[in-house]
């Protein structure tokens, strides 16, 4: 069900560009109102979402530890799966971010007899995950040659690196490296959520549908490297002039083009009001981010209020015979 | 009842999804796996909302008029209350690596028992009232209505979670089902739904200290039957304070220790070990509660049952607060208990009397784990011990929950077993320390009659014994957890029967050689020992 709706949403997002932009000659509209409003709307969300979780204060102290604790001085404490430094905490959040550390760990139980629990390690999803965030990353900063003049040697090393195939075919234009992994972890995260079917019961549209969105994305942007070539330095040209505030039209550029922007616009727009802000959210997960020296530094809740207690008079009141019955001391006789 | 009925049928486990989507909610009361309501008298005792007689499987809930308006309400400052709860609604992208994470699902099957879904059945309610795509997209966007059937959906699934955490160990931003059920949990409060297994025990323990409701007078004569039996194994007659003011060192255990059994032995080993170092410590009536229900119905009432523990620690005068073996107990202390009820100001920062140990790691909660406590004594020499009287035990160890993902202490109670039993082999490596697997009891879901929920809860944990008892001969399982003591017994019995559940401290006891005692001819639990394996040693060992 859900899956048809988002297959549904991305036809229409599909339509919309080819109609609008192909059909009805909107260019204006597809390439300069369009993306200065979804830079505008990811700009102002994502730091709104932030600040809204970040004003939220976090009442308790509550680290997930998943190692030993720093108590005894001859037991030896795990300072990244239970921090007890800034520095631990820097390190639990970097291989969690860098390596999704937790993601690793994860195994699948399997019933080998009907009473009998089987562990196996599963590290297909988190290879799935890595392969995905990782050439996003690369795939973004190799953009980063349509923002900048001149472009440092960084990048330029970065695209050399990612084409590295490209050596093999001299005439031929062959896709970057990242836009096979991306590719290939796309279509494996989209398809474990439709074939595994404890997966496709917990998803929901949107699960779907961002998937879709990026692979969209992806595809399009292969299309225009190997077989539909745009005018690179004419795209360039369009993306200073936007920067500048002196918005212009792109030249040589075709319906892919349009698509490609399109889809891009509309994922950075959506991304503040979706699950992709788990992005910004690790950092700010308490379970992640706090030391766990929960007895040796006090956790102050900033919205404490006084509670009714039982207090020990009251106690004393109501049990004072029992006690002296046993001979247990008490404050007033 | 339904214990019975599970052994006759065995329990089936089958993990394909149900063809209806979870979004509509089902939901069946089916005896065995839930939990009674609280009754009112508890409830108007602690001035909880609501007070009233309900039973779940009937149609009306008794709900207040304005039900929807107060469980929204409730949201709303919770969300503004804890970053917690608005991030780990907002950022899940049900990757689904939690699914079987989960020792309900595992033993049942049942896909809202995957703490993605459980989150879920929340999160869409969430989704409905406090965010603009299930303003406009409603159910495309996966957001649901908040209806009476949801409110019962909630009902069974956060009172079928025992707030264990190792779902967040392996979610990659951590997200902690724990803090989900927490606030389901208090959203439920606010209309009179908790359940009499958590609520008897907190009213229990806010008027008579402890969650058993034994009275001082009875406290008392417990110790002294403790004290008879101490003094009838080893010959020793030991000292027991209660309110004893100017003791150097308040010892809080929960009451389970002095009234359930297998406590009961830890228990006679911490009179043991605290008789052996002479020990200048007092016991107290008041805070005769270490555990804390309140902690499974809300913060608040968690904070107000917390305070004795301070309070009293103060009024006594003494130096620092030492902890029995207890999981959720240490949760609290470890990381609320200052939040609660700090700054302890009024105590000192905890130093071993015998080995002048500073313990540092506790120096503003004030508060010090008896393993801790022990592992120091054992690893400077001032303890002897005679592993051979624990001969008759082959022993693995059970991580409780809160202790290792909540505190860490992972190391401490095996450096005391490997010191004080001969035989001692670890579970597979998916299943301890931070990965441990809960008893399926925990959180106040301990009651019988949601029995075939805790044999399919403990499922995952008993599966792990089986191969050890199968491997080594395992024969005890040793907890540092009172629910754990309490619950694992029938579990096992059920899914791996020939092993028995002990605490480290009964076995610290067990095997500690104490000034002055006779040959002990039996252990804590009056079981003759096994004299082919058992030295006798001298009688005076100084």
């Amino acid at each position: 069900m859900g899956l048809w709706y988002s297959i549904l949403g991305i036809l229409v997002l599909l339509l919309l560009v080819i109609v609008g932009a192909e059909g009805m000659g909107l260019y204006a509209l597809f390439t300069i109102f369009i993306p200065y409003a979804a830079v505008l709307l990811f700009v102002i969300g994502f730091i709104y979402r932030v600040l809204k979780w970040a004003s939220a204060p976090v009442p308790f102290h509550i680290p997930t530890v998943s190692g030993q604790q720093k108590s005894l001085s001859w037991i030896k404490p795990d300072n990244i799966n239970s921090p007890f430094t800034a520095g631990g905490v820097v390190k639990r959040l970097a291989v969690e971010i860098l390596f999704f550390r937790s993601l690793l760990k994860n195994e699948k139980i399997e019933l080998e007899a009907p009473h009998k629990l089987l562990f196996r390690t599963s590290t297909l999803l988190w290879l799935g995950a890595m392969a995905f965030h990782w050439s996003l990353l690369a795939i973004g900063v190799r953009h980063l040659r349509f923002f900048l003049e001149p472009l440092p040697d960084c990048i330029v090393v970065l695209i050399r690196v990612d084409s590295i195939f490209q050596g093999f075919f001299r005439l031929l234009p062959v896709p970057y490296i990242t836009d096979f992994l991306i590719f290939f972890a796309l279509a494996y995260l989209f398809f474990r959520r439709v074939v595994y079917p404890q997966v496709r019961y917990i998803s929901i549209p949107s699960d779907y549908f961002v998937l879709l969105l990026l692979g969209g994305i992806a595809v399009s942007g292969i299309l225009m490297r190997v077989l539909y070539k745009q005018d690179l330095v004419q795209v360039k040209e369009w993306v200073m002039a936007m920067l500048r505030f002196q918005p212009m039209l792109p030249k040589g550029v075709t319906l892919l083009f349009y698509i490609h922007l399109f889809f891009v616009s509309f994922l950075a727009a959506y991304f503040p009001f979706s699950k992709l802000m788990h992005m910004p959210g690790i950092f700010l997960s308490p379970t992640r981010n706090l030391m766990n020296t929960s007895r040796s530094e006090r956790h102050v809740n900033p919205w404490d209020y006084p509670v009714k207690v039982h207090t020990y008079a009251e106690y004393e009141d109501h049990f004072r015979d029992a006690m002296k019955e046993v001979g247990l001391p008490v404050e007033k006789e | 009842m339904s214990e019975e009925s599970g052994k006759d049928k065995p329990l089936e486990i089958d993990y394909t999804p149900p063809a209806r989507s979870w979004m509509e909610p089902a939901v069946e009361f089916r005896k065995g796996t839930y939990c009674y309501p609280a009754a009112p008298k508890h409830e108007k005792y602690l001035d909880l909302p609501n007070p009233r007689e309900w039973q779940p499987a009937e149609g009306d809930w008794k709900l207040p008029e304005n039900w929807k308006e107060t469980v929204l309400k409730g949201m709303k400052d919770r969300l503004k209350h804890y970053r917690s709860f608005q991030l780990f609604l907002d950022i899940c992208v049900r990757c689904g690596a939690c699914a079987d994470k989960c020792h309900f699902f595992i033993g049942s099957g049942d896909p809202k028992n995957m703490p993605v879904l459980r989150s879920e059945l929340l999160r869409s309610v969430y989704r409905k009232y406090f965010t603009l795509s299930g303003k406009i997209l409603g159910k495309h966007a996966g957001a649901r209505e908040l209806t009476e059937k949801v409110l019962k959906e909630w009902f069974y699934y956060f009172f079928q979670c025992t707030e264990c955490r190792r779902c967040s160990v392996f979610c990659p931003y951590g997200i902690d089902t724990c803090e989900i059920t927490m606030m389901a949990r208090e959203l439920l409060n606010l209309l009179g739904c908790n359940i009499n297994w958590v609520l008897e025990p907190a009213s229990n323990c806010y008027r008579t200290g402890n969650h058993l409701g034994i009275p001082p007078n009875a406290f008392k004569s417990t110790v002294d039957f403790a004290v008879e039996e101490v003094k009838d194994i080893t010959g020793v007659q030991v000292e027991v304070p209660i309110n004893r003011k100017g003791a150097e060192i308040l010892f809080v255990s929960p009451s389970a220790d002095y009234f359930g059994s297998p406590h009961w032995y830890t228990f006679l080993g911490y009179l043991l070990l605290f008789h052996e170092i002479g020990l200048d410590y007092t016991w107290s009536s008041y805070a005769s509660e270490g555990g804390n229900f309140g902690f499974f119905h809300s913060a608040e009432l968690a904070k107000r049952l917390n305070a004795k523990i301070y309070s009293e620690a103060n009024r006594l005068g003494v130096k620092w607060i030492l902890g029995g073996e207890c999981g959720h107990m240490w949760r609290v202390i470890h990381q609320y208990m200052d939040t609660f009820n700090g700054p302890a100001d009024f105590l000192e920062t905890p130093v071993s009397p015998v080995t002048k140990t500073i313990f540092d790691h506790a120096k503003s909660t004030k508060m010090v784990h008896i393993c801790e406590f022990t592992a120091d004594l054992i690893k400077n020499n001032r303890l002897k011990f005679d592993p051979g009287r624990n001969a008759k035990w082959k022993v693995s160890y059970h991580d409780s929950c809160n202790i290792s993902r909540g505190m860490g202490l992972l190391e401490e109670p095996r450096f005391i077993l490997r010191n004080v039993v001969p035989e001692f082999y670890e579970m597979p490596e998916n299943t301890i320390r931070e990965r441990t697997f809960c008893c399926g009891s925990g959180s106040g879901l301990g009651s019988d009659e949601n029995m075939e929920m805790r044999l399919r809860g403990g499922f995952p944990r008993a599966n792990a014994v089986k191969y050890v008892q199968e491997e080594y001969g395992v024969n005890l399982l040793a907890c540092i957890c009172a629910i754990d003591k309490a619950t694992l017994p029938p579990l096992l019995e059920y899914w791996v029967p020939g092993v028995e559940v002990g605490g480290v401290h009964e076995l610290v006891g067990n095997a500690l050689v104490v000034r002055g005692e006779k040959e002990r001819t039996t252990n804590l639990r009056s079981e003759p020992l096994n004299s082919s394996v058992s030295p006798s040693l001298p009688e005076t060992v100084s």
